[in-house]
């Protein structure tokens, strides 16, 4: 009596709902995952201590190995039910430590489950300074050939320091629940009011920082469905074949000239709709409602 | 934040594999740490609370839920963002299910 | 206006009515009113004392009106006694502060129930009584007569003809009491049409019209986000489920809205399927067009459903589900609250709904101290109707679950489901409840309680079920509320042996008994996880007002 798609719908794991230790227990090959330090093994923050508040055994991040389609990769999830994701000192170090052993072990691909608001301001430096070390860690361990694929899909998005780690990967997967920006919406109408940007309406959060808008720009690489499952094929489609390049000051100038005349071509816009419309899309009104596949094909067939 | 101790004599449960993480710790959610404990008849448990003056609830929550399930020979941890009652025995259910594979 | 007659007169509300007529004639008001000369309307058809009848319903609002009797002068309209379902909008207190109203008969009052508190508190209002939708209807033709009624419909034609659409609510029962006793029907519409999609109100009963500047606002009351649901929510209603549903096979009924029963709702494709149980339970429904329902009736597990009023972004669904919705000729919805609170009293046997507090005796209250707010259609639903005749599986099977193998009537199920414990760690289980102070605070003739602890017949908790039914005793009643009761004080304060021996006898079960394992327990379960699952479910037809949605 149900159809495929009612069938489908229930059969559905969200990646925007599910903690991170579920993801990471679908989108990798069932069974494969080895967590590094384990939370029998962790302590909570010591500076949520401080400020008494209960911490989590893993500070909000888990890391480990695991493998992707039989290839060997590690992992980094973080939890965004916890403090929003935000990255502390602990939650920081076991992030930048994975990376480093990704450097070293050179393994198929670091999957990053992005999740996090960016900075946990509670641990103030210490949080600036591990998000720091992340963003350099990303660069040793791309250097070093190893892919850092970013997969954006949950509540809380990649906002503020995990914006710009996130821009720093090899490539980002989004679903259309993800979001990746840097200042958050509640912060922008804050301080510019709410004429500048109404942080309730959203439709218009997601119009701009959202990953239909994400994909139709080129800022994400894979538009994927939210699901376990489309994460992870999505993951594995972008790294098929795929060989991480050196890094090259001729490719990052000319990322930089096409971002510069981007930010040109689209100055004064307020709304993805007008960026869509820029791009060529036909009835940018219907980018919100159309699903996945069928805005796949869309930007096929868009002007370069 | 309120740290609270306990301990329960219970009848003892084997692990499955090592240790058993469930739950997060978000707004109304709290997460449990199960792992093998050094009394084979006892459990053992501490709780780290963001809601203050609930001690007697947990207790009579943790004690409720010894006396019906075995979980001796474990200790357990807990941080809790102010789950209630409720969700605390909903999730004390579901992390001694994965410490026991599902045999209990 | 309610002046003994004279010897001889016998048509003074007829006179009285021609009276007001003219005045607004002489002023050269047409029927058709200009919406900058509503003010003079409402000062020349309405007399000081009249009792008015303004649609607040429960969804839909007259607004503009409502607003321009706010800014009458209150030393040409004043003493007006107004009969209303629902205090929703600012304007319908400010008529009470500005001297414009002077006594209220109402039934519901929630989004203003601070403000009422307030208004009584000081004497700037006197409440005849407040009532059930039902009750308040049955009054406005007995002894709660408008004078005057200010309505709210979608459309009129050139006529006067009026089309009410989805959302027809209180209109009927409104508009047929003012019309046929000499009253004054003045409605404001959202846009004059040539050709109405049918006529809900025939153009003779309605005496004015106004083209608001507005349309005229309606409350998604009834659209709950999927994800929102809690884990232990879907533990009660999978409880619910097995333990209710299925054992006294319940075809028809009404939920009272709330997230616990939109679990129920989304475990009908899923876990009430799983069970054996489509076609055999919740087939046939009074009910709002929930749209957590949607998957359910997508599932075919659902054949009829009348509805007290429309919601928000569901009339294209509806519309398009014509076999399961009551729908015009047109294709629109039809709803009536009139009905579908008759429906869900007789025609149902089962309520389920939630509260904020439960005595001993299993008495229910929403009352919460420092604000009125009144009962609504839910004492309607959730009471067992005396009135009944007809037989029905379940209602033989709870009559003899109370009355014994010879017991001479039915029972209708009545359920209160609730988490023991609330926001901040209030206990919902509790040995007073706050409607006790808050007679005394507000000077009430009773408590305002939503169900009577007499009508309910199973409390659903995290905790297990207590079946009331078969509790012979008072002393076996409270033990069983206190057995699911939880770690509230009530439920700490038991008696372990007697609850033990209830949960022997069945009166008391728990998930394990009901062979629930709660790992099951968690959001995987629902049909539909987000808004946008709604949506898809529909096939794109259901359209969620802004506020739901994130694209």
């Amino acid at each position: 009596m149900n159809t495929p798609v009612h069938t489908s719908l229930v059969l559905r794991h969200s990646y925007f709902e599910a903690t991170a230790r579920s993801r990471v227990a679908q989108v990798l090959d069932a069974g494969s995952f080895r967590e590094f330090l384990p939370p029998e093994v962790a302590q909570p923050s010591p500076h949520l201590a401080i400020l008494d508040i209960p911490g989590a055994f893993d500070d909000g991040v888990i890391i480990g190995s695991a493998a992707l389609d039989g290839k060997p990769v590690l992992v980094i999830a973080q939890e965004g039910q916890f403090m929003g994701g935000a990255v502390g000192e602990i939650h920081g170090a076991k992030i930048v430590g994975l990376l480093r052993r990704a450097a070293l072990e050179k393994p198929a691909a670091v999957i990053f489950m992005v999740d996090s608001g960016g900075v946990r301001l509670h641990e103030a430096n210490a949080g600036l300074i591990a998000i720091s070390e992340i963003m350099r860690a990303v660069l040793d361990a791309r250097a070093a050939g190893v892919p850092v694929l970013a997969l954006v899909g949950g509540s809380c998005g990649a906002f503020g320091g995990m914006g710009i780690v996130s821009r720093l990967c090899s490539a980002i997967i989004m679903s259309e629940e993800g979001r990746l920006a840097l200042s958050g919406p509640e912060v922008i109408e804050t301080v510019a009011g709410v004429e500048e940007f109404d942080s309730k309406d959203r439709a218009l959060v997601w119009r701009v920082t959202g990953g239909k808008h994400r994909y139709l720009t080129g800022d994400c690489a894979e538009l994927v469905e939210d699901d376990a499952a489309g994460f992870r094929q999505g993951a594995i489609d972008v790294l098929a074949g795929r060989t991480e390049p050196l890094p090259s000051s001729t490719v990052l100038r000319a990322e930089q000239e096409r971002l510069s005349s981007r930010r040109q071509r689209f100055a004064g816009m307020r709304d993805g709709l007008e960026v869509w419309a820029a791009l060529g899309v036909p009835d940018p009104g219907q980018v919100s409602l159309i699903d996945r596949d069928s805005l796949v094909a869309l930007k096929k067939g868009l002007p370069a | 934040m309120e740290n609270l101790e306990f301990r329960f004599t219970a009848q003892p449960v084997k692990p499955a594999a090592g240790a058993a993480l469930c739950g997060v710790v978000g707004s109304g959610n709290l997460e449990i740490l199960i792992r093998p404990g050094d009394e084979a008849d006892a459990c053992t448990v501490v709780v780290k609370t963001s809601a203050r003056g609930f001690g007697k609830i947990w207790e009579a929550v943790i004690a409720e839920f010894a006396s019906r399930h075995p979980v001796g020979g474990t200790r357990i941890a807990i941080n809790d963002m102010g789950a209630t009652p409720a969700v605390v025995s909903l999730r004390l259910g579901q992390a001694l299910g994965d410490y026991t594979g599902g045999a209990q | 206006m309610n002046a003994p007659h004279s010897p001889g007169a016998w048509d003074t509300r007829r006179q009285g009515r021609m009276r007001r007529i003219e005045r607004a004639a002489s002023l050269g008001v047409a029927r058709q009113v200009p919406a900058s000369r509503i003010g003079e309307l409402l000062e020349a058809v309405i007399e000081p004392g009249d009792r008015v009848c303004l649609e607040g319903n429960n969804q839909k609002q007259a607004d503009f009106l409502s607003e321009a009797l706010a800014d009458c002068n209150p030393e040409r309209l004043h003493d007006l006694h107004m009969v209303q379902s629902v205090l929703a909008l600012p304007s319908h207190v400010d008529l009470f502060e500005r001297g414009i109203a002077s006594k209220l008969d109402f039934s519901f009052s929630g989004p203003q129930g601070s403000r009422l508190a307030r208004l009584v508190q000081d004497r700037q209002i006197e409440i005849g009584a407040i009532h059930t939708y039902l009750e308040l209807f049955g009054r406005y033709f007995v002894d709660l007569t408008p004078n005057v009624c200010l309505i709210a419909a979608q459309s009129a034609d050139a006529a006067g003809n009026l089309y009410t659409g989805p959302n027809t609510e209180d209109t009927p029962a409104i508009v047929e009491a003012t019309a046929f006793k000499g009253g004054i029907v003045i409605a404001q519409v959202n846009e004059l049409v040539d050709k109405l999609p049918r006529v809900d109100v025939p153009a003779d009963w309605v005496d004015f019209y106004v083209l608001a500047p507005r349309p005229n606002y309606i409350e998604p009351l009834f659209t709950r986000d999927p994800a929102q649901i809690t884990d232990v929510q879907v533990l009660m209603a999978m409880m619910a489920l097995k333990g209710i549903y299925a054992e006294y096979g319940v075809k028809r009924l009404n939920h009272g809205i709330g997230f616990d029963t939109a679990a129920i709702e989304l475990l009908l494709p899923t876990y009430a399927t799983e069970l054996g149980l489509k076609g055999k339970i919740c087939t046939h429904w009074a009910l709002n067009p929930h749209p957590t329902l949607i998957p359910a009736i997508e599932s075919g597990c659902v054949e009829s459903i009348h509805s007290f009023g429309s919601e928000v972004g569901m009339e294209n669904y509806i519309a398009a589900r014509s076999d399961v919705f009551f729908t015009g000729a047109d294709g629109s919805m039809r709803s009536n609250r009139a009905f579908s609170q008759t429906a869900g009293l007789y025609a149902c046997d089962m309520f389920i709904g939630s509260t904020l507090q439960i005595d001993l005796a299993g008495n229910s209250s929403t009352a919460t101290l420092g604000r009125i707010t009144g009962f609504g259609g839910a004492p309607n639903m959730g009471s067992d109707p005396h009135g009944r005749r007809h037989a029905s599986p379940a209602w033989l099977k709870a009559g003899r679950e109370a009355g014994g193998p010879d017991a001479i009537r039915g029972r209708k199920l009545v359920m209160q489901m609730v988490e023991t414990f609330r926001e901040h760690m209030a206990p919902v289980f509790v040995e007073e409840l706050d409607a006790w102070k808050l007679k005394e605070s507000m000077s009430m003739d009773l408590p305002p309680i939503m169900i009577y602890g007499d009508d309910v017949t199973h409390i659903v908790t995290e905790e297990g079920i207590a079946n009331l039914l078969l509790c012979r005793t008072p002393e076996e009643r409270e033990q069983a509320i206190r057995g699911v009761a939880g770690f509230t004080p009530v439920g700490m304060a038991r008696d372990r042996k007697m609850v033990e021996q209830l949960r022997q006898r069945g009166i008391i079960r728990r998930a394990e008994d009901l062979g629930i394992d709660p790992r099951r327990a968690n959001r995987d379960l629902l049909a539909a996880r987000s808004v946008k699952d709604l949506v898809r479910w529909s096939g794109g037809l259901y359209a969620p007002p802004a506020r739901f949605r994130n694209w």
